[in-house]
């Protein structure tokens, strides 16, 4: 009874040793990954950039990243961007909130251009999310002012009514570090985000800042870093 | 008699254990489960505390769920059904030991940091990188223990189950070691070291396969043991498990690609990601025909054994919401579904339905057999299905109105051709269905006290049995 094959040799094979099925599991689940996964790596189409250079900040020698103006293109975040950032991921605001706008015509008009992957190529990790609770915020950039975004960040139904967002009122207490910014902007850099030394100088004058302001200045920044041309289809 | 010589041959002690904090992990991570919707609906419940707020407990809630929860329920039931398949014992007592105490630190430490925000931020992979290391380790000692006792086993062939496990424990420490690649800045702070798109594309290649392996594969394997054991019948058919579980294996390592419609990730990737998605259909319903026919000739059963009902029901939500599933990766569906509620309705439909159904039916099996006895009440085991199936119903139906009603009026267009609704009407018009989510969520957690009432009553009365037994042998 044991003796005889049931199926194929192969499989009669394969659930004799468990060795053999590691092996056969071990090759088969790579080959999803490895195909849907390497070549973002490696295919230029991946990155707008590639076609359209614009998109990225071409910054000069002795630049700064004071010098660059909304719509110069893509550029790594600020001291006090970062730190805005990292209390955003901190707070798991991506849990219901999207930052990938897609082609659609109500998307456009509601949130504005759809979103380049070369927008995120400096987003360690990526906020994409997948859920709008709350609206996308790919480019909340520039539409409030800071005095709005600080009052709803501290009461948001005091300026929206229908609004589920909780309450933020500690992010007015806590305090940035700019050592500690620049220590996370050294791991940025090694991770490949062009920050320069005096980039990472500069993280000390973020020291004493509040929480509030390093959001508010994230939120400002989001989605205006390229400027769009009418007509021109990014992902052709 | 065969209980006891059972009792020596196989180690029962770290099956039990991991059993009965899969029931207290149930019921825990349901609660907060119950507390997050309640929040949404009530947004006074975020109580202005950083660490109680919504952002913060929503990751709380899914790892607890899925890993404090089912992973206690895959570790328990591997290491019984592979004991139990292979007619051996367990190949490292100690290391199954570990495995319990380390998998257990893990989740003490998700409810310390998680609540704290510290967090990677990345999608069910929130969990900073030291407990990701530590996470490494004991998923390792479970899978080489699980596979080392395989390898002494008695039997000729490896049975069913524990191909399905042994495919999880490969493809999650693949997903697990590079999805948490980082680069370490302070002791819970760390950078993903990949970045935007890419980022993306793993991320979800993850998230996809921890629902694939870790919440089907694994309960697969669940359900090809306690299914034909409890109803007393055999597989219904070998050739479909052959089948489907090579089909299975192959094809959902390419589903993650399918989250990523219509964003910046190249439309090839989104595109062979819904067309096997689309495919794995076919798997899918193989599976669930398989364990669904494993009944065939003794459905009169349902009407008597509320375990089995368990099994059974918790197939029925695994084939519907494994259509459900396909249909939502189709691109026309998708443009409407992404970012709304039906994902989290369908989430729920496979989690609550499938995954805490069918392990919910396997723990009170294990319950029975671990301490030799009959549970304390079959009417509360009726009681709690009942409890979970209309509370899992509720849940669904709420997030289906109010993910479709997302979708349509953010796309809706007056007769003027601007937008009819505002993003704001959109979130006041969800209230109810956030409320009724939050009630169905509150009968599913209360069948799990049920559950919980029930298992520690059972097992009191087992173990005062057996000392009184012992005494009497001994006077």
């Amino acid at each position: 009874m044991a003796d005889q094959i049931h199926s194929t040799k192969l499989q009669d094979k394969v659930e004799r040793s468990v060795f053999t099925m590691f092996l056969m599991l071990a090759v088969l689940l790579s080959v999803g990954g490895l195909v849907e996964i390497v070549p973002l790596f490696f295919l230029d189409d991946t990155m707008e950039h590639n076609k359209r250079p614009e998109i990225v900040w071409q910054r000069q020698a002795g630049q700064t990243l004071a010098d660059w103006k909304a719509g110069d293109g893509v550029r790594p975040y600020t001291a006090l961007e970062l730190a805005g950032r990292d209390v955003y991921t901190r707070e798991g605001c991506y849990t219901c909130h999207s930052q990938m706008i897609r082609p659609f015509r109500d998307e456009k008009e509601r949130y504005g251009h759809y979103s380049l992957a070369s927008e995120s190529m400096y987003d360690h990790p990526f906020q994409w999310g997948s859920k709008r609770t709350g609206p996308d915020l790919a480019r909340v950039g520039g539409k409030y002012s800071d005095a709005w975004h600080a009052q709803h960040l501290r009461a948001p139904r005091s300026v929206v009514p229908e609004s589920v967002m909780p309450n933020y009122p500690w992010l007015d207490n806590n305090k940035v570090d700019g050592t500690r910014m620049a220590k996370r902007m050294r791991a940025m850099k090694a991770l490949g985000v062009p920050y320069t030394e005096d980039d990472i100088a500069a993280a000390s004058a973020v020291t004493g800042k509040s929480e509030m302001q390093a959001v508010i200045a994230y939120l400002q920044v989001l989605g205006t870093m390229v400027k769009f041309e009418e007509g021109v289809d990014y992902r052709e | 008699m065969e209980a006891t010589q059972a009792e020596q041959k196989y180690n029962f002690e770290v099956v039990r254990w991991f059993s009965i904090m899969a029931v207290v992990y149930l019921v825990v991570g349901t609660l907060v489960g119950v507390l997050v919707a309640s929040q949404l609906a009530w947004p006074v419940l975020n109580f202005d505390m950083a660490e109680l707020s919504f952002g913060r407990l929503r990751p709380l809630h899914t790892n607890a769920v899925i890993f404090a929860f089912g992973g206690c329920v895959l570790m328990a039931t591997a290491f019984y059904s592979v004991q139990r398949t292979c007619g051996v014992r367990l190949w490292s007592d100690k290391m199954a030991w570990f495995t319990f105490w380390g998998w257990n630190v893990i989740i003490v430490l998700a409810v310390i940091t998680l609540p704290l925000g510290l967090t990677q931020g990345k999608e069910y992979a929130e969990l900073e990188w030291p407990i990701d290391l530590l996470i490494a380790v004991v998923w390792l000692s479970y899978s080489f223990n699980f596979a080392m006792t395989i390898a002494k086993r008695k039997t000729s062939h490896i049975y069913v189950s524990n191909w399905f496990f042994l495919g999880m424990m490969v493809m999650i420490t693949y997903l697990h070691v590079v999805n948490s690649l980082a680069i370490p800045v302070e002791l819970f702070k760390s950078y993903s070291v990949f970045s935007g798109v890419q980022d993306a594309m793993i991320q979800w290649w993850w998230g996809h396969n921890a629902v694939g392996f870790y919440l089907t594969a694994g309960f697969l394997g669940i359900m090809y043991y306690f299914v034909p054991k409890q109803a007393g019948r055999p597989v219904f058919s070998y050739r479909l498990s052959v089948i489907h579980f090579w089909a299975l294996m192959f094809g959902y390592v390419w589903l993650g690609a399918h989250h990523l419609q219509y964003t910046a990730l190249p439309d090839w990737t989104g595109s062979l990601g819904a067309a096997v998605s689309l495919a794995m259909i076919i798997p899918s319903w193989g599976g669930a025909i398989n364990g669904m026919m494993t009944l065939s000739g003794a459905w009169d059963k349902l009407r008597t054994d509320y375990i089995l009902r368990f099994l059974i029901m918790s197939l029925a939500f695994y084939a519907m919401s494994t259509f459900e599933g396909p249909v939502m990766s189709a691109k026309t569906v998708n443009a409407l579904s992404h970012y709304t509620d039906w994902t989290v309705g369908h989430v729920h439909s496979g989690a609550l339905g499938w995954v805490a159904m069918v392990g919910a039916g396997a723990l009170y099996h294990m319950v029975e057999k671990l301490w030799n006895t009959r549970m304390y009440s079959a009417a509360l085991v009726n009681l709690h299905f009942w409890m979970a199936t209309i509370g899992t119903v509720i849940y669904i139906t709420a997030m289906w109105v109010s993910g479709i009603m997302q979708g349509l009026m953010w796309r809706d267009y007056d007769e003027f051709g601007t937008l009819t609704y505002t993003f704001a009407e959109s979130v006041a018009a969800m209230h109810p269905y956030y409320a009724m989510r939050a009630i169905g969520g509150l009968i599913f957690w209360a069948g799990g006290v049920v559950m919980l009432y029930n298992v520690v009553m059972t097992v009191r009365q087992a173990v005062g049995q057996r000392s009184s037994s012992a005494a009497a042998a001994t006077a």
